[in-house]
């Protein structure tokens, strides 16, 4: 039987995802879920206990919305913090709504490549374990190339000559990047696109006003849930540098532990649990390194984020850098947003100008 | 002919409105409560304007808009200048204190605290989620009380025991206030409380983590209520400035900010005279939605917004003659 396979979003890795998902389970559809509106909020807030964090939200919004469309397989993954819970309680309400699906659940724990294939399998892949593990592996690549152009775009764009040029390469890559089937092909495209992206005339002074944004992961990398907040830093002529990447939660997070722990320095002793000790680690960085200001999100309750603002009021205070915090929950209205976000950048453009 | 700057004010709560002269002082200025209709308020606001300046021989050459609805009013004016509270407030007080350090201020809905280190705003907090620590709050409890909350100040003065109550929430400091005043609680004191009360519920979120210095700059409509200026005197053991205009800062900084920026375009005031008008269409181009606002003058569609994506460009859309919008 030919199943509808679907995933929720998160920035633009449903590309990467749905290729893989694509080789990996050949002879079945694969659907990225129906993109994120008003809607999905809506119907995953609706649905939701209504203090759950609001990623929890979107993904079930987007498991309806995927459901509504006919995907009979649904897949969600988990992390360090109430992440980890997801899967458990969205599949539940899923069920108690009264739809038929099946629920998989990846990386409980770490990733091991063997458990993903005995859950492939289950799925129903017609692929030895040898290019399954090609497909990941491939998957893997693109993220890391696709996170790496992303943050040379995040750094520039705003600033080129004929406005507007980076993101129209960025869209053509990402749907050049759906129909990639190999590594040679793979890394042909990144060269091309590496080229024309870096080719494209900036003009970027040397002083102009930098903000680095740190935070929740989702809420970080998701632009529908922070309300396009890097698009809005962009208009108004702002460097944005984000560290938090999946190449960098997958792959770096864990080995740098150690290395995140001591660059905090006397900020912080212990962990703060998910991303928290990567915030202030980060915020504590570019605050040495002369950034203007540092812009920090998270959902509404997010305990490992609101663990970290503390030591951030006091990175602001010693460093005399601004901090500027966001909690976003399932509410649409602009307006608060950008009333903070304007006068936060105001107050950056004065400080500048003045020589603080 | 001297020239004159509007400054307009367009809060949840209250709409204030000055126009300033080229040293930023004020020759005319109102509040007046918005009624959850800012149009007909500033159109309000604007005639009494009109009737302060009329036999000063002032010709007022440009606007500016701020509050939360100064993009609507913005656009019904042609504004020159749109900008948020913050900014504005700063520089209003800016004008008045030069060497201020620290600005609380508390108004109808929301309630902020800039700070600002040699004339420039450094750090500013604003409350998110909760109206415990503002102007609707107390005003709803001195309905509850049976007083009028312009003498809420006065009476909470005569206190001499003021009575401790919950501020962490609003839900909770109004069953507070309930269970306090049945046991036997004195009305002067539990308003002297609930002053207490907003003090405590700003400096422990909006103030929380700033460094607070003096000068202290107290402004917004809550700023008129001498028991919250004493009870800010009594926490932060420090005086607590508050200007004659307090209320009006906003509106003087954003007139500020408007004549930095003037065009030298004659503001008339007879839009007072036309007629406003807003209607909500929802986009329907894509499940999102969007709800899109389009202004109208006299019939004539003169600006829209609340669209994400270019296909709810009503105004490009209208500009095309694509739709009949």
């Amino acid at each position: 039987m030919q199943k509808t396979i679907s995933f929720p979003h998160m920035g633009n890795y449903n590309v990467p995802i749905e290729n893989m998902l694509r080789h990996i389970f050949a002879g079945h559809k694969i659907m990225t879920a129906p993109n994120i509106t008003k809607r999905t909020l809506e119907l995953g807030s609706k649905h939701s206990p209504d203090f759950v964090c609001v990623p929890f939200k979107y993904n079930l919004g987007n498991y309806i919305e995927a459901l509504e469309s006919g995907a009979n397989v649904l897949i969600q993954a988990g992390g360090g913090c109430r992440y980890g819970y997801y899967a458990e309680v969205q599949e539940q309400i899923l069920r108690d709504l009264g739809y038929k699906f099946e629920f998989v659940k990846l990386m409980s724990g770490k990733v091991n490549p063997v458990d993903l294939y005995r859950v492939s399998k289950r799925i129903g892949t017609p692929l030895s374990f040898g290019r399954f593990l090609y497909f990941v592996l491939l998957a893997i690549d693109m993220v890391k190339k696709l996170d790496e152009l992303e943050a040379y775009i995040r750094e520039n764009v705003g600033f080129e000559v004929v406005e507007g040029s980076l993101e129209r390469l960025h869209a053509e890559l990402l749907e050049r990047l759906k129909r990639v089937d190999c590594f040679k092909e793979l890394r042909a495209v990144y060269k091309t696109y590496g080229e024309k992206i870096r080719g494209v005339e900036i003009n970027k002074p040397d002083d102009c006003l930098k903000v680095g944004i740190v935070g929740e992961l989702y809420t970080l990398m998701e632009p529908f849930s922070n309300f396009f907040l890097e698009r809005e830093l962009a208009k108004s002529r702002i460097q944005v540098s984000r560290f938090i990447t999946v190449t960098y939660l997958l792959f770096e997070k864990s080995r740098m532990k150690k290395k995140t722990l001591k660059s905090a320095g006397r900020y912080l002793k212990y962990e703060l649990g998910a991303d928290g000790t990567d915030s202030v680690e980060k915020s504590k960085t570019l605050a040495e390194k002369g950034y203007d200001g540092m812009i920090h999100v998270k959902p509404f309750g997010c305990i490992p984020e609101i663990n970290a603002m503390p030591v951030l009021q006091n990175i602001s205070r010693d460093y005399k850098m601004p901090i500027l915090y966001f909690s976003f929950d399932s509410q649409t209205s602009e307006t608060g947003i950008k009333t903070r976000l304007e006068a936060f950048i105001d107050m950056i453009t004065m400080r500048k100008e003045k020589g603080v | 002919m001297n020239q004159g700057y509007l400054g307009l004010d367009i809060g949840s709560i209250s709409t204030k409105g000055v126009i300033i002269d080229e040293n930023d002082k004020i020759i005319a200025g109102e509040y007046i409560w918005t009624q959850g209709n800012p149009i007909d308020a500033v159109k309000k606001i604007l005639i009494e304007l009109k009737k302060q300046i009329t036999d000063k021989n002032i010709a007022v050459v440009s606007v500016g808009t701020t509050g939360s609805a100064r993009k609507l009013i913005g656009s019904m004016l042609g504004a020159n200048i749109v900008k948020n509270e913050i900014t504005a407030h700063a520089v209003g007080t800016l004008s008045v204190y030069p060497d201020v350090r620290t600005i609380f201020e508390i108004g109808g809905q929301d309630s902020k605290i800039i700070i600002i280190d040699n004339g420039i705003v450094v750090d500013y907090a604003m409350n998110t989620l909760c109206a415990a620590g503002t102007g609707s709050f107390l005003s709803s409890q001195a309905k509850r009380l049976g007083v009028r909350v312009e003498d809420f100040g006065k009476i909470a003065l005569t206190s001499s025991n003021p009575t401790k109550i919950a501020a962490r929430c609003t839900v909770f400091a109004e069953s507070d206030l309930v269970h306090k005043a049945q046991i036997g609680h004195k009305r002067e004191d539990i308003i002297a409380g609930l002053c207490a009360a907003v003090v405590s519920n700003y400096l422990n979120n909006v103030g929380k983590g700033k460094a607070i210095r003096p000068p202290i700059v107290f402004q917004g409509g809550v700023s008129k209520n001498i028991g919250v200026i004493k009870a800010f005197e009594d926490v932060t053991k420090e005086k607590i400035l508050v200007d004659e205009n307090s209320h009006l800062m906003g509106a003087v900084g954003v007139a500020i900010l408007s004549k930095k920026h003037r065009q030298d375009k004659d503001f008339n005031f007879n839009v007072c005279e036309m007629d406003f008008e807003t209607k909500g269409i929802e986009c329907g181009k894509c499940p999102n939605n969007c709800e899109i606002i389009c202004f109208y003058r006299n019939g004539r569609l003169i600006d829209a917004w609340g669209n994400r994506c270019q296909n709810g460009d009503v105004m490009a859309m209208a500009s095309k003659n694509m739709t009949s919008v």
